[in-house]
């Protein structure tokens, strides 16, 4: 079988194959070429046959086809309930039917699954709490983004990130140096305000090893800056890795399975050399799920969970505040109307609904707090979620999807929206872009570098 | 004929259900795979059997979930649908005195007018269910002639249940009728999606254990759902 050069069923694996795939831009020749790529049809179904087992096997044959989950699905909603996104309609013709037929589907076939699979879909698993069997179509169409990369159809740019998981570690091309560098040079910026504001490096046995969002270190180092003056005013023993301190997985959303594992085990060799306490990582939802919540088990650990405990930066600011570490300041809660977005990543898919609410009841001015509805485990993804965000092909779709959000947040009449969670961010960022509708976000640090009492003896001297 | 039917055909069909369903919960079992499905299933036995008891409890709760609270009109063809299939094969007194007769033992019959109740519940149901599945857009898409089957196979006997019970029309070939749909509906339970019977609580058992273990159980105080 004859590979294109651009886009075809290797992974990326070099710098060099990077920057040629980086270099069509917005995936023109990539694109153009998916639509002659072959399909596999005997590798699809073996590996249907070793991966697809009585779990996914039982969720599609026992559908009951009641049309429960219709309603529950965001995409269903914004999209005039068209029959067609219907969650349970959505796997039934595409995994459903791959299965049927046997893994013999054709090119066509897959640029619909593909397009299912990215812009139908954003895996927040909302519709898994609402199917009377318990059939989760979110896990299943991560396990068809799986079959979809392995095949080559998955989008230009989740491909490209997964392959930067491959060559850097990292969801950008962001190497370790310079990310000690961009860490190290902002805490430097800002010494003179924090004296003593230090970044430790690979201090092995620290309370706190602190890990995050490629993004950041090269588009939001003021992030890191703030991440780290927090620390320093919390008196916490912290340190950050050299080299695993990268969160996030693009291969996660492009299916990449065998990059998740790389790209995890970066982490957790860390937590092995450096053995901190605890790993803190920052406000992101997907960097949470595929380090915290997936991450065991692409890494093969049979407890399910990492190799140092490891908490999302909403649980530790809460317990920072809770036990009086950092303190606010009063007169400084916010006094405006505010709410906030609840991730799926780790509010749905990791039970922190109250560790959020429990920070709002400490920052904003009591009355202030207006919850979106629904909210809290039933809450509606960003619009942006699972890769959806960063997929020009379907920029169309996610702008649409992006209603829903704009509509709660709208209804709560609040002018301020704290989004702990990179993509729920950018979302938001995008659909005010895109509405025009008057509204801030933000995420915690931030807000809480503008409200916290510098204790005394951390002041600067004049 | 009906010697036949509620002696041997009694126990062979029973002896299918039964047995169909054992070898479909041990393959269930034996297919999940904590690496593949990504659940530590053994490794927190705690989490997994409250996430599990969470997810059925709920479920069998007539709006007990925020799935079912949104749907008031499918949860109440829902559970008057289920209580009746389940309650009148069970506890109908003219089924009893032949299981007694036939099987050796029976269980506590309830009464008349209350079976009659569930009875028509149970067909009232299963039309406006068909009705559903015709005129709701969201459910017509997902409908294919195997859902459309379920809902006759389980309902068949209702009806020709309550022809007898009435005794409109021969009496004696509707009871053969009601028998033979009766048995044809248990020996296709394991084969068809009527194995939900028990995959429904399989199923609900393992994605409270996903929910319950990995997915936040063991942080706060678990899924509403």
């Amino acid at each position: 079988m004859s590979e294109s050069a651009l886009c075809n069923k290797s992974p990326i694996q070099t710098d060099e194959a990077l920057k040629t795939l980086l270099s069509d831009t917005g995936g023109k020749q990539y694109y153009s070429e998916m639509k002659s790529l072959e399909v596999d049809t005997s590798l699809l179904w073996t590996t249907i046959q070793k991966t697809c087992k009585s779990r996914i096997r039982t969720w599609l044959k026992i559908c009951a086809h009641c049309g429960m989950c219709a309603d529950s699905c965001f995409l269903y909603r914004i999209n005039d309930q068209d029959p067609k996104q219907v969650p349970a309609y959505k796997i039934q013709s595409t995994l459903g039917e791959i299965i049927l037929r046997k893994g013999k589907v054709n090119n066509e076939f897959m640029h619909m699954a593909m397009e299912t699979a990215w812009a139908k879909c954003t895996c927040c698993n909302r519709c898994g709490m609402y199917c009377p069997h318990g059939i989760d179509v979110g896990i299943m169409f991560g396990y068809l983004r799986g079959l979809l990369y392995q095949q080559g159809f998955v989008p230009w740019e989740l491909k490209i990130g997964a392959g930067m998981h491959r060559v850097f570690h990292a969801q950008m091309d962001v190497t370790d140096d310079d990310f000690v560098e961009t860490f190290t040079w902002m805490a430097e910026e800002y010494e003179e305000d924090y004296p003593g504001l230090k970044v430790p490096v690979d201090k092995v046995g620290a309370d706190i090893m602190y890990t995050v969002n490629a993004r950041e270190v090269k588009h939001y180092p003021e992030d890191l800056a703030e991440a780290a003056i927090l620390f320093h005013l919390a008196g916490e023993d912290w340190t950050v890795p050299s080299r695993g301190w990268e969160q996030t997985s693009l291969a996660m959303f492009a299916g990449d399975w065998e990059a998740c594992k790389i790209q995890v085990n970066s982490v957790y060799e860390a937590m092995e050399r450096l053995t901190p306490k605890r790993m803190v990582g920052t406000e992101c939802g997907h960097a949470h799920r595929a380090t915290v919540v997936e991450g065991p088990y692409w890494a093969g650990r049979k407890s399910g969970l990492p190799p140092a405990e490891s908490i999302h930066y909403v649980e530790w600011l809460a317990e920072a505040l809770r036990t009086s570490k950092l303190k606010i300041n009063p007169k400084k809660r916010i006094r405006e109307p505010v709410t906030l977005q609840d991730s799926c990543n780790y509010i749905r898919n990791h039970g922190m609904k109250e560790i959020t609410r429990e920070i709002m009841s400490y920052i904003v001015e009591p009355g202030y707090f207006i919850d979106m509805a629904p909210n809290r485990e039933h809450n509606y993804c960003c619009g942006g979620g699972g890769g959806l965000n960063g997929i020009g092909l379907y920029r169309e779709q996610r702008n649409k999807a992006l209603i829903t959000k704009r509509d709660q947040i709208l209804n709560t009449g609040a002018k301020l929206v704290i989004a702990p969670c990179h993509n729920c961010w950018d979302a938001i960022r995008d659909l005010e872009e895109e509405y025009r509708i008057g509204i801030r976000w933000s995420f915690l640090k931030p807000i809480l570098i503008n409200m916290v009492e510098i204790p005394e003896h951390l002041k600067p001297k004049e | 004929m009906y010697d036949l039917l509620t002696g041997p055909g009694l126990w062979l069909s029973i002896g299918i259900c039964l047995a169909g369903l054992f070898v479909r919960g041990v393959l269930y079992i034996k297919g999940l795979s904590w690496q593949l499905d990504r659940v530590a299933y053994t490794a927190h036995p705690k989490a997994g059997i409250k996430g599990a008891l969470r997810s059925i409890f709920f479920w069998i709760l007539p709006f007990g979930t925020r799935g079912w609270r949104t749907q008031p009109f499918m949860t109440v063809l829902f559970f008057v649908f289920h209580i009746g299939a389940i309650g009148i094969p069970l506890f109908l007194a003219a089924h009893n005195m032949m299981f007694q007769e036939k099987l050796g033992f029976s269980f506590v019959s309830m009464n008349q007018t209350v079976a009659d109740v569930m009875s028509w519940g149970v067909i009232i149901s299963a039309v406006f269910l068909t009705i559903r599945r015709l005129v709701l857009p969201e459910v017509r898409i997902l409908s294919t002639p195997h859902d459309y089957l379920i809902l006759f196979l389980s309902s068949a006997p209702f009806i020709t249940g309550l022809i007898c019970r009435y005794e409109i029309g021969g009496y004696s070939f509707f009871l053969i009728a009601h028998i033979i749909l009766g048995e044809i509906l248990l020996i296709s339970i394991p084969f068809t999606k009527l194995s939900h019977i028990l995959l429904f609580f399989l199923s609900r058992a393992q994605l409270g254990m996903d929910f319950g273990i990995k997915r936040g159980g063991m942080k706060g105080k678990g899924l509403a759902w």
